[in-house]
């Protein structure tokens, strides 16, 4: 791999990544990244944002060693990379909160969202909330529906909850209307995207912000080992949790990364998200990335028992890591997700989310080939009691 | 290419702006879209737009969605498209820009998309997720086969900005009238024909304007300062009041429709 510094100026990761969005947004991208390249060398805002990461959020966050998990799967050290203890439930909020600090040193008074599994849109609303701005979060109808306690704590934070009736209801179409809203009403807003997908400077910044989940994690495990770990494990939707883990982690070539993808109900059905492990290079909401589609470039329907993980697009660095090989790309279906929940809930007490459930899920398969002793970080990304209705439902039928 | 550059030479000769309707191809089948372009033509158009529907246009607002949707279900794709335009050649010279998002290109491969488009008579595309920066590549590909790569402009697009797309241009420049969506708006803003006055004097390819317009009166004050202007979700909402009324009912009303917002450019 090489040891230039992605993106390139125009955001590009190789072939991926760039801005591909209509000229009316083009000026405001060119704006954000002015912004944030400034923001980004201003002691001030560093300060600023960790006194709020540390007494708002909660950060850092503990690196727990599951040692019950560990011997389950055979007398492996598993430390558990706690973000599901944040303020809100999940790291959605380390990239919110810094994203609402540029909008508000960049003069705008009015912040918009999309959210899938509703943690991005608690977590901006949460934000918004906080420094008294006006939010409005966009999901889709059936994710209204499925994640009603989400909605109903966006909207006791003074969010409004637009359901999206559009295309298939889900996260991708309320990606679609976020956009069509800030194309409208770019002047006075700022479109806070909760992952490391969309158009440049949106993969970088929310990298960056979200880096220091790894950037804690690598000093907690040497602190705690006295060595970099052997394999760090993320679950991978949009990609956020795992850009944000894996990153510090990029040039340590020794420490192997997984990146675990929802099967759905099978990689040779047409219900997954495996945008990475099926997915061809194509370009959808601003840029070019793998992506679920048709031979004709149409973008498919994806699936999850995880709403968090069912967007048929992922992050462009993430296609980068993939084609340069530095990270693996893996999958598993959505049975095994929720004997990851169980395994995690009955051997430590701590309730995952279905999304990182998928990277316990993986762990486990990984595990007998890997020597005892050997140290593993998983980011555990969520909690779950957003899913136990869910899952409940699921485990009695 | 050389189409467009003739119906604007001609237009001009003429005192007058040219009319740019857009219809969806294959909204509601691809047989009436087919007629449509034909009777738009008799009815005034100088250039049409057809749209290749795509998935997810995050440009468009409700109306071109919805069109967007139909054509798909009714089994629309980049080769029935192409297959529509070579119907259209047969019976007409009328200039044929698509109007379409990157992704379905990128996935036809832009040599193979280009060579295609051009031996079935494509004039030119425009792009609306395709901006500058990243259009480098389809532009060389696409001028290599002949046809005219069209950007746009928009009102949040700095002076020194906007004329270096000018210069970019092929064809002519869009010009996007509002900050937002396509679709049909009662009222425009005041500024946009400033805005369009202001890109001629540095534009050396004609310019147009486009996104919102639905009216004759609002084409005759527009026909006023651009070299074109083009109505699209008027249109296609005409056409999706006439999907249960059959194919006849849809011509007649459009070709109304169009003679209509034709006589808008010739009281401007």
């Amino acid at each position: 791999m090489s040891r230039k510094n992605w993106p390139d100026r125009q955001g590009h990761f190789g072939m991926f990544g760039g801005r591909y969005v209509p000229e009316t947004l083009m000026p405001a991208l060119f704006e954000l990244t002015e912004a944030y390249t400034q923001a980004k060398r201003d002691p001030s805002f560093k300060q600023e944002l960790s006194a709020i990461l540390k007494d708002y959020v909660g950060r850092p966050t503990p690196l727990y060693e599951a040692k019950r998990l560990g011997e389950a799967l055979g007398g492996i050290r598993v430390f558990l990379k706690r973000e599901d203890l944040t303020h809100t439930g999940a790291h959605k909020i380390n990239n919110t909160i810094g994203q609402v600090l540029l909008a508000k040193r960049m003069g705008k008074r009015r912040i918009i969202a999309e959210t899938g599994a509703g943690q991005h849109g608690v977590a901006t609303a949460t934000a918004a909330a906080l420094f008294g701005l006006e939010c409005a979060v966009y999901m889709g109808r059936k994710d209204t529906v499925r994640q009603a306690m989400n909605v109903f704590r966006m909207e006791l934070t003074g969010a409004k909850v637009i359901p999206v009736d559009s295309g298939t209801q889900t996260l991708k179409d309320a990606i679609n209307e976020a956009i069509r809203d800030w194309v409208t009403n770019v002047r006075d807003t700022h479109y806070i995207i909760g992952s490391v997908v969309g158009p440049h400077p949106y993969p970088l910044m929310v990298r960056d912000f979200q880096s220091v989940i790894g950037r804690e994690a690598r000093t907690q495990v040497k602190r705690a080992t006295g060595r970099l770990p052997d394999v760090v494990i993320a679950c991978v939707g949009g990609g956020s949790n795992a850009m944000g883990i894996f990153y510090p982690f990029v040039k340590d070539g020794g420490v192997a990364m997984y990146g675990v993808e929802a099967a759905g109900h099978g990689l040779d059905t047409d219900h997954h998200s495996a945008t990475l492990t099926c997915g061809t290079p194509g370009v959808l909401h601003g840029t070019m990335s793998y992506l679920l589609q048709d031979r004709w470039g149409q973008i498919k329907g994806a699936h999850s028992v995880a709403p968090g993980l069912d967007y048929p697009g992922v992050g462009p660095e993430h296609s980068f890591l993939k084609d340069t090989g530095r990270v693996e790309y893996v999958a598993v279906d959505d049975g095994e997700a929720l004997d990851g929940f169980r395994l995690l809930s009955e051997t430590e007490g701590i309730i995952p989310a279905l999304e990182s459930s998928h990277a316990v899920a993986y762990l486990k398969k990984l595990a007998p080939s890997l020597d005892k002793g050997s140290i593993v970080v998983l980011n555990l990304s969520g909690r779950g009691d957003k899913d136990v209705e869910t899952v409940s439902k699921i485990f009695d039928s | 290419m050389k189409r467009i550059k003739d119906m604007f030479k001609k237009r001009q000769r003429a005192g007058q702006a040219a009319l740019i309707p857009f219809v969806t191809c294959g909204d509601p089948d691809l047989e009436t879209t087919v007629e449509l372009v034909l009777i738009m033509e008799e009815s005034g158009a100088d250039l049409v737009e057809l749209g290749l529907p795509f998935s997810d246009p995050l440009a468009d607002g409700p109306t071109i969605q919805a069109a967007s949707q139909r054509a798909l279900e009714n089994g629309m794709n980049t080769d029935r498209f192409l297959e529509a335009v070579e119907a259209i050649r047969r019976r007409s010279r009328i200039p044929l820009v698509l109007m379409g998002y990157y992704n379905n290109i990128l996935q036809y491969g832009l040599e193979r998309f280009a060579k295609a488009a051009s031996q079935v008579g494509i004039d030119g595309t425009i792009i609306p997720d395709l901006p500058l920066e990243e259009a480098t590549e389809w532009r060389r590909v696409a001028s290599a086969h002949g046809i005219a790569n069209i950007l746009l402009t928009a009102p949040t697009t700095p002076p020194e900005r906007a004329s270096r797309i000018a210069r970019a241009s092929r064809g002519f420049l869009y010009h996007v009238s509002v900050t937002g969506i396509t679709g049909a708006r009662t009222e425009l803003p005041k500024e946009v024909t400033g805005s369009i006055a202001a890109l001629k004097e540095t534009s050396p390819v004609p310019v147009c304007v486009g996104f919102g317009v639905a009216t004759p009166e609002q084409v005759s004050m527009l026909s006023q300062v651009a070299d074109g202007v083009i109505v699209g979700s008027a249109l296609v909402k005409r056409i999706e009041a006439g999907i249960g009324s059959g194919k006849k009912a849809i011509v007649s009303e459009v070709a109304k429709f169009v003679s209509a917002l034709k006589e808008g450019v010739s009281r401007a």
